[in-house]
């Protein structure tokens, strides 16, 4: 196991080969922005809040998707980044309906935050708002594509960590939607075991529990931390 | 010649309107339309919407009375869970709407209405606001502010914000009352207590200067309908409809809330956005009825506690007259005021509102639901159709200040006839068809299903058409 040494923002720090940026800098105390990101589960790169400055890179690179690598100097928080962070989530809000106000999760919202956090205070572009459907017929959950960014932690704790594969992606960019097996209704899938999972770890208020009203919803990710801890480690400890 | 005279914007009332006033060729006032500018349409966006979401939707229609759009629509989600509510949480429904009344009545009294009732119809329009009326008589206005701070604060203590709380859920509510949070609200309740009682002396002592403003600023026979209790008390929050009409004859009583519309239709006029509902029976425009305040202490036998029995069997005369002149919705909403403070004190000493069991759980049982309650303007209904999986696939809102539509036309066209004189235009004559409109404190944000204050102008239109003069503020 070989170790790497770096600088992220001006400080030394060290990381296993193979492991991410993201992972090493959140654990030296640097905290990077994520949407798609969630412990316990494979990342994608989907959201790109992530993106960082390499030295001797033109590109800014994901640093969920991009490996430590030794006397590597990257910056987490420039002036350009923060702009790009920006702007992407100005992208998120324009593309579907988000109207916090109303939601389910309004307060509680991991994008809300984000926006928040990031002086996000007005949309340059023009909302697309995208006629989107509701889909209630689950017995305990809800799917509004509405607020759904597209992040997948769904997609991949369905399939990860449950096994059962229920969710994935049709479509291609922003005509991208969620979709429970082949495409039915959410209450006809036959793989869906109704754990709950997705409902979770979803930022938003994309996926919630019904019955649930305005700022009303709560998640709870505990569960991932304890079943991957489990799994990997065979500790049951919370 | 004949014009029009359009007063755009209307001020010191909630929305945006514009009065138009036509003059016939003679130069009498001939005619004159309350015009609604503005378009929301709620109904059309909570379509395809989760109905558990509605109340937190429903509460966005307005700032000054989300509650009673969040108490209806709870009710309308109770019907379609097909539920009854837990008694701790059926009081913090009734708590929080008195305090809704008492916040929007004391807005529409003392901010709106008394510039006009305590300094005069004819007085300085700059300084006839509540920022005058806080330079004039400070104390009363700082009184008046006060007063609707207490409801505010019920408001806020119980739905978590003082404006858009989305606390009201089908099934219940979403807090547990806490003793401390109850006995800080009992805190205000003697203050408010003194403050109605100078504000009822204060109004019964201008009334007499007031006399020809009495008789001709909306005084006309109409029916009034309003929600009652099963002794024929007044109700805010649960009850059957009750009709009486201009002389207090009972025309219908016990008439069930979820059946409004078998006796409640709604017609258009191109030249409004506010729909103008009437009574089906008799026709429309003949079934123009008044929904609010006067209407509420018309249809009761009593009021139901103590203090404002005593305002109102003075009201009445000591009789029960049907008070017919829109300048007494002013009377109406201070008794209405007492009557909640008063209920207030009463829910708060009832030791079950703090009980921990404020919300049941259901499934769908129901695919329709209406809820019904007493506005500050009057009876507010709420009807949703949803499909199996629990979306929204009709919204119907029949709001208060549509259903006084028809009534404002009258009173505006009654009070331009009297007042206006479109030879000699004068801003006092203008004010006076303004304040035939605030009698009503229209919620245009509501009935339109609008946001922010609502200025009124009004217009002076010629035979032809063209706009002759056009007061605006």
């Amino acid at each position: 196991m070989s170790v790497k040494t770096l600088t992220i923002d001006g400080k030394m720090v060290t990381g296993i080969a193979g492991e991410t940026i993201f992972n090493v800098a959140w654990n030296s105390g640097v905290r990077i922005p994520r949407l798609c990101h969630v412990g316990g589960v494979s990342d994608v790169g989907a959201c790109r809040l992530c993106l960082v400055e390499i030295e001797g890179q033109k590109k800014l690179m994901a640093s969920c998707m991009t490996n430590v690598e030794e006397g590597m100097v990257v910056r987490t928080n420039t002036e350009r980044l923060q702009s790009h962070r920006r702007l992407i989530l100005e992208l998120l809000f324009a593309e579907r309906n988000h109207i916090c106000a109303v939601c389910v999760m309004n307060g509680q919202c991991e994008l809300q935050d984000m926006a928040e956090e990031l002086g996000m205070d007005h949309v340059r572009m023009r909302y697309l708002f995208p006629k989107l459907e509701v889909d209630t017929s689950h017995e305990r959950f809800g799917l509004d594509h509405n607020r759904c960014i597209l992040c997948t932690r769904c997609v991949r704790v369905c399939d990860e960590v449950e096994g059962a594969h229920t969710w994935d992606l049709k479509g291609r960019g922003v005509n991208s939607l969620i979709i429970a097996d082949l495409g039915e209704p959410w209450g006809q899938s036959d793989t869906c075991t109704s754990c709950g999972k997705c409902v979770q770890v979803c930022p938003t208020g994309a996926l919630f529990s019904k019955g649930r009203t305005v700022g009303e919803m709560r998640k709870d990710r505990r569960f991932l931390k304890y079943i991957v801890t489990a799994r990997e480690k065979h500790q049951w400890i919370r | 010649m004949s014009e029009t005279i359009t007063i755009s914007p209307v001020t010191r009332i909630e929305g945006h309107a514009r009065v138009s006033i036509y003059v016939d060729d003679a130069g009498e006032v001939d005619s004159a339309q309350f015009h609604v500018v503005e378009f929301r349409g709620f109904e059309k966006m909570c379509e395809g919407r989760p109905f558990h979401e509605m109340p937190g939707l429903m509460s966005r229609i307005c700032g000054i009375c989300p509650v009673s759009h969040v108490l209806a629509s709870s009710k309308a989600g109770d019907a379609i869970l097909g539920v009854q509510v837990p008694p701790a949480a059926e009081k913090q429904r009734r708590l929080i709407n008195c305090a809704q009344v008492l916040q929007s009545h004391a807005l529409s009294f003392f901010h709106l209405s008394s510039p006009d009732l305590l300094m005069g119809m004819d007085s300085d329009p700059g300084k006839r606001n509540i920022f005058g009326l806080v330079d004039a008589d400070p104390d009363f206005a700082r009184r008046g502010i006060r007063l609707r701070q207490f409801g505010q604060r019920i408001v806020e203590i119980l739905g978590g914000k003082r404006i858009h709380p989305s606390w009201g859920a089908p099934g219940g509510v979403l807090k547990v009352l806490s003793t401390a949070e109850r006995d800080e609200m009992l805190g205000w309740v003697p203050e408010a207590y003194e403050t109605l009682e100078i504000a009822f002396r204060r109004l019964k002592s201008v009334l007499d200067s007031f006399q020809e403003e009495v008789r001709h600023i909306g005084n006309f026979p109409t029916l009034f309908l309003g929600m009652v209790n099963e002794d024929g008390e007044m109700d805010f929050y649960d009850g059957r409809i009750r009709i009486v009409d201009s002389e207090g004859n009972i025309v219908a009583d016990g008439l069930d809330p979820n059946r409004y519309a078998t006796y409640l239709g709604e017609a258009s006029e191109e030249w409004s956005y506010m729909k103008f509902p009437y009574y089906k029976p008799l026709g429309y425009p003949g079934g123009m009825y008044r929904v609010g305040p006067l209407a509420r202490v018309n249809v009761v036998h009593a009021m139901g506690a103590p203090r404002a029995d005593r305002e109102l069997r003075e009201f009445r005369q000591r009789t029960w007259v049907v008070r017919n002149e829109s300048f007494h919705y002013h009377q109406a909403r201070l008794i209405e005021m007492l009557y909640s403070v008063e209920a207030i004190e009463d829910l708060l000493n009832d030791p079950e509102i703090l009980k921990e069991h404020v919300r049941v759980n259901a499934g769908q049982n129901n695919s329709e639901g209406i809820g019904c309650c007493e506005a500050p303007r009057g009876t507010l209904f709420h009807h949703y159709q949803v499909d199996d999986d629990g979306r929204i696939k009709k919204a119907n809102l029949l709001i208060a200040t549509s259903q006084n539509n028809l009534a404002i036309n009258k009173a505006v066209e009654q009070t331009a006839k009297r007042f206006v004189n479109p030879g000699r235009l004068a801003e006092g004559m203008l004010n006076r068809v303004e304040a035939a409109i605030r009698c009503y404190d229209p919620c245009l944000s509501c009935s339109t299903h609008a946001v922010g204050q609502m200025p009124l102008s009004i217009e002076l239109i010629g035979p032809d058409g063209s706009v002759l003069d056009r007061v605006a503020r």
